[in-house]
């Protein structure tokens, strides 16, 4: 006999979880269905501290997020089935899923698709050679499974993914060699980038790969440079050592079952969704869409997503009243809103923004190289000069996030009622030093400057998430925003507690002229 | 390629259970339950596959499950994607050539 459930859900990811959750809470039966030997979808990967405010998880990594959903799912009772792939959705609002070598038929009084996103690939000589992979892959390779994606890499995309990646290459131990990109201005957030650009990976804007060289598995590339029209301009070329060729191109919506099922569709810049209104409705009666898979975000809107179809499906199967879902989805709605506020908002997409909601005009060195240059850092209005021990927050674009505001127990820095604003460091502060903000921003943008500790001396507080963490008196140098090394450096202090999350806070000594120009300390020697 | 052993955010990775396999008839050895493609990888393999007709290697792509590239015969079952397949200790592993293991080829 074929089960009957009260609502089906596709893919056990940040969406599919979420909107599991809502439903249980509301007294519904769901049963989730996973193709994946793990539940948790990409977030269990992700190893980077999230953005947004507290009400979107800010500040606590992805995995951590992760392991919150199973939780709260497991504790209301959700049924997740994993190893099983739904291969058809069918508009009567049944599945047939493969579990091992059977098919099975369910029936569902409502189903969700949460099924996520594939990778985007473009293809290059050579780009079936193993050795070139996936973004999301490195990823899996390293923050699942624990083995090294290779040696040396070079990175294609300068998207957000491509960005978080690179960085996570770099704390499993490998080389970045190169951030490459046929755009001419780096897609994802500055301080993504200023993060790897300080630790010396070099971008190339405008430039793309025409090769990658060896005959059974990778063993180098070509990149050049790209005009306008993306043509490869004869006398660029520049080669690389690699042995792994990293490709984040973007994401593209797994939504084949909703078309299947009927589910009118169409057919966006960001790949093929289907129509459906702010709460995941489409246009067949009881199926339901959520996360990427109606339009490529982050976790952060995908869960929020989620809970909403969990509350609209809770009142399509008379579980909540009309009243109380409305009240639940405007709630979430504002949620959403401020996560698509800001320059990176889905309605800035393709544009360049020029100045910031505060009128300041947006660094193009760190656009187009990676870096804020040292020139224009001052600004910001996180950046301030004071005498004795105080934060300079880098952070140079509207994005929506505000963690550092809460963590300063002094009441130092404001970013307000729109958490997409710059950081604003107040005059009359009393920093005391905790390093609260320098470990809660998640786009490590904080430090903790002085400027004179005396005989010619400051000192520079950064976050620092590498092994082997420095030791008190270790030399070395200091590396600029540039990630070229601008003078002579020694660890005075490290710290770190349960509450910086493994960000430790290295403290480093430099002539006091560099104190604004020193953003990352390097051991020499090793 | 290495095993991370320690990681600044994950930690110490937990100790898995050694077990011996075979890779075209060589005797090598990974974790138990970890994806055959990741024990391959630390032996220092990346061919899995060549394709039928261009006779082109092919290693892990998307290492979830999704792209195909890395097929190999396991166990004589050929289309056996190594990325997400657990590594159980006898597992006979073999590079699959079309969709056949080489010493088939010839029959």
């Amino acid at each position: 006999m074929t089960e009957r459930y009260d609502l089906i859900v596709i893919g056990a990811g940040p969406a599919g979880l979420s909107a599991a959750i809502e439903a249980a809470g509301n007294g519904l039966k769901p049963i989730v269905f996973d193709e994946n030997a793990k539940p948790g979808g990409q977030l269990l990967k992700q190893i980077h501290k999230f953005f947004g405010s507290k009400e979107h998880k800010a500040k606590v990594r992805g995995f951590n997020i992760g392991y919150e959903l199973l939780e709260e799912a497991s504790s209301l009772g959700v049924q997740v089935v994993l190893n099983a792939t739904v291969i058809g959705l069918y508009n009567e609002k049944e599945v047939t899923v493969k579990i091992g070598d059977e098919i099975k038929h369910y029936k569902g009084d409502s189903i969700l698709v949460a099924t996520g996103a594939s990778e985007n690939m473009v293809t290059f000589k050579g780009w079936t050679l193993p050795g070139v992979i996936g973004a999301g892959a490195a990823q899996t390779m390293m923050n699942l499974h624990h083995i090294k994606p290779g040696n040396r890499i070079l990175m294609l995309g300068s998207g957000n993914v491509g960005l978080v990646v690179s960085y996570q290459l770099m704390q499993a131990g490998c080389e970045v060699v190169a951030l490459v990109d046929a755009a001419p201005r780096i897609g994802g957030y500055g301080v993504h980038a200023a993060k790897i650009s300080r630790c010396g990976v070099p971008f190339y804007l405008s430039h793309t790969i025409v090769e990658a060289y060896g005959t059974d598995r990778v063993t180098g590339v070509k990149i050049a440079q790209v005009d306008s029209h993306f043509q490869f301009i004869e006398g660029t070329e520049k080669e690389f050592d690699v042995d792994t060729i990293c490709v984040a191109v973007g994401l593209s919506p797994m939504s084949q079952l909703l078309k299947q099922a009927g589910v009118a569709m169409k057919d966006t810049q960001g790949g093929y969704i289907p129509v459906c209104d702010v709460a995941g409705r489409t246009s067949v009666d009881g199926i339901f869409a959520a996360g990427d898979v109606s339009g490529i975000e982050e976790a952060s809107s995908a869960m929020i997503e989620g809970r909403m179809a969990g509350a609209v499906i809770s009142n399509y199967l008379g579980y909540v009243e009309a009243e109380k879902m409305n009240k639940r989805i405007a709630d979430l709605e504002k949620a959403l809103g401020s996560l698509r506020e800001g320059m990176f908002a889905p309605k800035n997409r393709g544009k360049l923004v020029e100045k910031t909601d505060e009128g300041i005009e947006i660094s193009m060195s760190l656009l187009e190289h990676g870096y804020v240059a040292d020139e224009e850092i001052d600004r910001y209005p996180g950046v301030t000069h004071k005498s004795g021990i105080h934060p300079v927050i880098e952070c140079t674009q509207n994005i929506p996030c505000n963690p550092c505001q809460d963590a300063c127990p002094k009441g130092c820095i404001s970013i307000g009622k729109n958490i997409t604003s710059l950081p604003v460091v107040t005059e009359d502060h009393p920093c005391i030093g905790c390093g609260m903000c320098v470990a809660s921003c998640s786009g490590q943008a904080i430090f903790l400057v002085d400027e004179d500790t005396g005989n010619g001396f400051g000192t520079v507080t950064l976050p620092y998430e590498f092994l082997p963490v420095p030791e008190k008196g270790t030399k070395g140098v200091a590396l600029g925003r540039d990630g070229k090394v601008v003078c002579d450096a020694e660890v005075v202090n490290v710290r770190s507690a349960k509450a910086f999350d493994h960000t430790n806070l290295l403290t480093m000594k430099v002539p006091k002229e560099m104190v604004m120009k020193a953003r990352f300390f390097k051991t020499t020697g090793m | 390629m290495d095993r991370i052993e320690n990681h600044p955010i994950l930690g110490e990775t937990p100790q898995g259970n050694m077990v011996e396999f075979t890779y075209d008839g060589q005797t090598l050895q990974g974790i138990e339950g970890e994806p055959i493609s990741a024990a391959l990888r630390v032996a220092g393999i990346m061919v899995h596959r060549y394709t039928k007709k261009k006779h082109e290697p092919r290693g892990v792509f998307c290492a979830i499950g999704r792209c195909t590239d890395c097929v190999m015969v396991v166990d004589g079952k050929p289309n056996v994607r190594t990325c997400i397949t657990p590594l159980r200790a006898g597992m006979d592993v073999r590079t699959q050539y079309g969709a056949v293991a080489k010493a088939d080829i010839s029959q």
